[in-house]
């Protein structure tokens, strides 16, 4: 079975799109083909800075031969509808068809087209422009000479030349013809830009990617990566250090070079006072070095590792020589930056925030940053956290955005306001609130549980959310500019993390501006859905819980989720589940019928069955029991003493009929059951579990 | 070629190599704008020539000046006033990567020995409403220079593209001279009592212009001056079509001027402080408008391609 190669050479390629690149492509041609009958065994994509390659193996030679029946016009059709067929068709006249018999419609005509299958070189040559022309990339461009015409090719960067060969594993392959843009696909690549610029020819897939390494390439991506990390770990082992694992790089870097060469460089001892974190975005940031670390203490040690694209004729001296000087401009840069901070304190920082737009309709940076602070500190005393400290925290926490070193590197935004408050002198949890007032940022970020961190970031979220509902900005589809999702869900994790008791709605009273707080309630039960689910939990027990009035308290919502899901996991819940659902079904339908509801209490004095009347008193003792244990937030016990109710429940649905051909008795019945559906809302609307 | 000819000794002779290489390759080598602008970009040999179809291929020295990067003569890196060596070649031919590496050979930067990189950067200018693809060269992890495809330029789209080089004359003179701070170049090349550095050339200037950028630049005078030269470019272009039809325009260059005028007050104003972060936009807005209209005038100029 013959094999396809594709390459696609360029200028470089950004590092950030190989990766996608390489695999649209695989799945562009490889579809395409598969729509055109040829069918294959397996497709590998790979992508370097200056090229794109594919190769597809176990294509047929030629696409299988096609036969297809298309029914036509009756026999004796107007002329009109016979010509339409024959040109739709191909059929030179009616005597090509086939005539099919049909006593009931009347006969027809029927077409049979028989198409023979093309060469797949063929085939191929057709696809593979179109696909290069249509070519998804984020952003593409024009260049060159036939850049003053429309219509010129679009690509990431200039385009240069194209392989395209297909063959038989054991025979030479053959030059897929075609032109894109006066590229002429053919056998000829290059190898690295400095060190094997020379021209040569593959054949096929095994003999490209072997010359390629010969001619210093490492086509796959992956086998990059391995070697820079392995290399950088040795390295950096080999003097004693570890290196600082950093996966978003290792994936750039990678897309930097075609050929690996891990280098180690080093900086003065005297740049270790900076903090770590802003040593490693500059050198990361700016530079794209790794860092390393004593393996010990963990503490950052003066080196860096440095991933060049080239085995330098002098071993690399020259280029460890020319990182380092960068690096040592950088740091010096931040050095003094850091240092320029240092002078000023924060408090002093606030005044500059009077004359910062935050958002045209919900005013300055220095009003929200009031706002955060009024509110936090109404949060304190819920969180058990000091107020003063939580005011200062709140005041102090956006400070540090108008610092030097923030202003450069903005990912180590509050932790500078640690340092920062640290070094005027401020109180441990004041400062750590600073850092942490941020957090939880996404799904694997740390959850503060300092009180006064946990009542600046609960401030900060909330002052946030209810601000763009008081605008009518919320998020839409995938429009979530403001990240108002993530602040939600940041509540959501900050409150079950921590058991802490929330009332949202009125914590939202407190927050500044009116908005619709039934909706924001809303956008919160939505993410704590999401987060739910995520742990495994079924999202219907969530809505069960939230369609209770007034559930605005986050934690007891998730205390009752978990108690329901493990009530519903027993014989006694499932049954009890059903008992009440089919209350609520006939409820439904009879109160539909009388246009009324059947509320109140039962009459004792209308029971006839004993079912009916150990029902009434199992409802009694359960309400009881379950309104005493939901007082006391013991939802295990409420469901315990739900429990209870099942016999009941099922001996009345067993021998009671409901629709009784007394009014009087029917509408008690019909109480008692309302009555079951009252019980079991103690803890959740049994009504919105799904089954 | 004797030392204050050489690149790698002297920063007039990386910029006589520079000249004398783009000389060979085709380039016209003209001087710098006589007027003051943020880049070598807004050079009418770059800006305007870019536009229309036909060929141009041009380099040249084009001193740039950055308000706000003043540092008072402190920072061995920042400068207000620095020199961009420009080269445009349009339509950009197949080579140019080629051409540019040969370039950095030319002033003693052996690729077998450096590690030379094209590293992703999308290039647009705001004030010119322009904007390309391209890279940021990098020698050993510095960036030396500015690689663009442009794609659009004053609102019009390149038809051929042009390709635009920029190097930054002070960045590269340090590191082929192997000198730490800016001020210690040896401008040319001379040794003991005859030798200048670049601090004796600009040193003074930075310090001057500094205080002039951040803490004297007449604000009244400046803002009166953007007007001025708003309203002089508009009456410029609106002259310029021959016989009140927009189908050939006589005043181009002359227009040109005052936008470029406009974007460097704005620019003094900014490093002043006394523009707000959401008049900034506007002010930004209003130039690109200016440009604009430059462009649309120049495409139907003789050189544009009338």
């Amino acid at each position: 079975m013959p094999d396809l190669l594709l390459e696609l050479f360029s200028e470089e390629i950004p590092a950030r799109m190989q990766a996608k690149a390489a695999e649209d492509l695989r799945k562009l041609v490889t579809d395409k083909l598969v729509a055109e009958g040829l069918v294959y065994d397996g497709a590998k994509s790979f992508a370097t800075p200056r090229r794109l390659a594919l190769t597809v193996h176990g294509l047929p030679a030629r696409q299988p031969d096609l036969k297809d029946e298309r029914k036509g016009p009756k026999v004796g059709a107007p002329e009109a509808a016979v010509q339409g067929f024959l040109k739709a068709t191909g059929l030179k006249s009616l005597d090509e068809a086939k005539i099919q018999k049909d006593p009931k419609k009347g006969d027809f005509y029927v077409a049979l087209i028989e198409k023979e299958g093309r060469p797949a070189i063929d085939v191929i040559a057709e696809i593979i422009p179109v696909i290069i022309r249509t070519f998804p990339w984020p952003k593409a461009m024009r260049w060159g000479e036939r850049s003053a015409k429309p219509g010129a090719l679009q690509w990431v960067r200039p385009l240069h030349s194209i392989v395209a060969t297909f063959g038989m594993e054991t025979e030479e392959t053959d030059v897929v013809t075609f032109d894109v843009a006066g590229i002429q696909a053919g056998q000829v690549t290059r190898g690295h830009r400095f060190m094997a610029p020379a021209e040569f020819s593959v054949r096929r897939f095994e003999d490209y990617e072997a010359k390629l390494f010969a001619a210093k390439v490492v086509l796959d991506a992956q086998r990059r990566k391995d070697i820079i990390l392995a290399d950088a770990k040795e390295l950096a082992f080999a003097q004693g250090f570890e290196l600082v694992e950093d996966l978003g790089l290792l994936d750039e870097v990678a897309g930097l070079v075609e050929w690996p060469v891990v280098l180690m460089g080093s900086f003065d001892e005297s740049y270790l006072a900076i903090p770590a974190e802003v040593i490693r975005a500059t050198i990361r940031n700016n530079q794209k070095c790794f860092v390393v670390q004593d393996a010990k203490t963990g503490k950052l040690a003066n080196r860096f590792i440095l991933v060049a694209n080239i085995e330098a004729s002098d071993g690399g001296k020259a280029i460890v020589a020319g990182n380092e000087r960068v690096i040592r401009a950088r740091l010096s840069d931040a050095k003094f930056f850091y240092e320029t901070d240092l002078k000023t304190k924060l408090e002093d920082r606030l005044p500059k925030f009077e004359g910062i737009v935050f958002h045209e309709k919900l005013g300055s940076q220095a009003e929200r940053i009031a706002r955060i602070e009024r509110l936090a500190a109404e949060i304190a005393p819920l969180v058990g956290a000091d107020v003063e400290k939580t005011r200062r925290a709140a005041k102090l926490a956006k400070a540090d955005l108008l610092t030097e070193v923030v202003g450069e590197f903005p990912e180590v935004q509050g932790l500078m306001g640690k340092y920062y408050a640290l070094a005027q002198g401020e109180d441990l949890s004041v400062a750590r609130a600073i850092e942490d007032h941020y957090k939880p940022q996404g799904p694997n970020d740390r959850v503060p549980s300092d009180p006064v961190a946990i009542a600046v970031a609960l401030a900060d979220k909330i002052d946030i959310l209810t601000g763009f509902w008081s605008i009518d900005e919320k998020p839409t589809g995938s429009k979530d500019p403001f990240a108002l999702r993530r602040a939600a869900l940041g509540v959501v994790r900050l409150v079950a993390d921590n058991a802490i008791r929330l009332p949202l709605l009125a914590t939202f009273a407190k927050a500044a501006k009116p908005h619709d707080s039934n909706d924001l309630l809303a956008f919160f039960a939505d993410r704590l859905k999401v987060q739910l689910r995520e742990q495994g939990a079924r999202h219907d027990l969530v809505d069960a819980v939230f369609a209770l009035e007034g559930q605005d308290d986050l934690l007891m919502i998730v205390r009752r989720v978990e108690a329901l899901a493990k009530f519903l996991d027993t014989d006694d819940g499932k049954n009890l589940l059903a008992g009440a659902k089919r209350a609520s079904n006939i409820l439904a339908i009879e109160e539909k019928k009388d246009k009324r509801a059947f509320d109140g209490a039962p009459d004792a004095a209308l029971f006839v069955a004993d079912e009916e009347k150990q029902l009434a008193r199992a409802i009694i003792d359960v309400k009881r029991e379950a309104g005493e244990a939901v007082a006391k937030e013991d939802f295990a016990r409420a469901m315990a003493a739900m429990a209870k109710l099942r016999p009941a429940v099922d001996a009345f649905f067993d021998k009671v009929k409901v629709n009784d051909d007394d009014p009087k008795v029917r509408e008690n019945r019909l109480k008692l059951l309302n009555e079951i559906r009252a019980a079991t809302r103690a803890v959740a609307d049994f009504s919105k579990i799904q089954d | 070629m004797p030392p204050h000819m050489r690149p790698e000794r002297s920063f007039q002779g990386l910029i006589l190599t520079l000249q004398r290489y783009w000389a060979d390759h085709g380039c016209v080598i003209l001087q710098p704008y006589d007027m003051e602008v943020g880049a070598g970009t807004f050079h009418p040999a770059t800006t305007l020539r870019a536009l229309g179809p036909k060929r141009w291929n041009a380099a040249y020295v084009q001193p740039s000046r950055r308000p706000k990067d003043g540092r008072y003569g402190e920072n061995p890196n920042r400068l207000q006033h620095y020199y961009q060596f420009q080269v445009i070649l349009k339509p950009s031919p197949p080579d140019i990567q080629d051409l540019y590496l040969k370039s950095l050979a030319a002033i003693g930067v052996d690729s077998a020995l450096h590690d030379i990189r094209f590293v992703e950067d999308d290039w647009e200018s705001p004030t010119l409403g322009a904007w390309g693809l391209g890279w940021e060269c990098w020698c050993d992890g510095m960036e030396v220079s500015q690689f663009t495809y442009f794609q659009q330029v004053a609102g019009v789209e390149c038809a051929p593209v042009a390709g635009e080089l920029t190097y930054g004359l002070e960045r590269l003179a340090m590191y082929v001279q192997g000198v730490e701070n800016v001020y210690d170049l040896n401008f040319n090349g001379r040794d003991g009592a005859e030798k200048v550095t670049y601090g004796d050339v600009f040193l003074q200037a930075e310090q001057e212009y500094s205080r002039h950028n951040f803490e004297h630049a007449d604000t009244a005078m400046l803002f009166e001056q953007f007007r001025m030269a708003e309203g002089a470019c508009r009456k410029y272009l609106d002259a310029g079509w021959e016989g009140g039809k927009k189908e050939r325009h006589l005043m181009a260059l002359p227009a040109y001027d005052q936008c470029i005028k406009a974007s460097h007050v704005f620019n003094l104003l900014d490093a002043r402080g006394v523009i707000s972060v959401t008049e900034r936009q506007s002010y930004i807005l209003r130039v690109r408008e200016l440009a604009k209209a430059c462009g649309e005038a120049w495409i139907h100029t003789e050189a544009g391609g009338v």
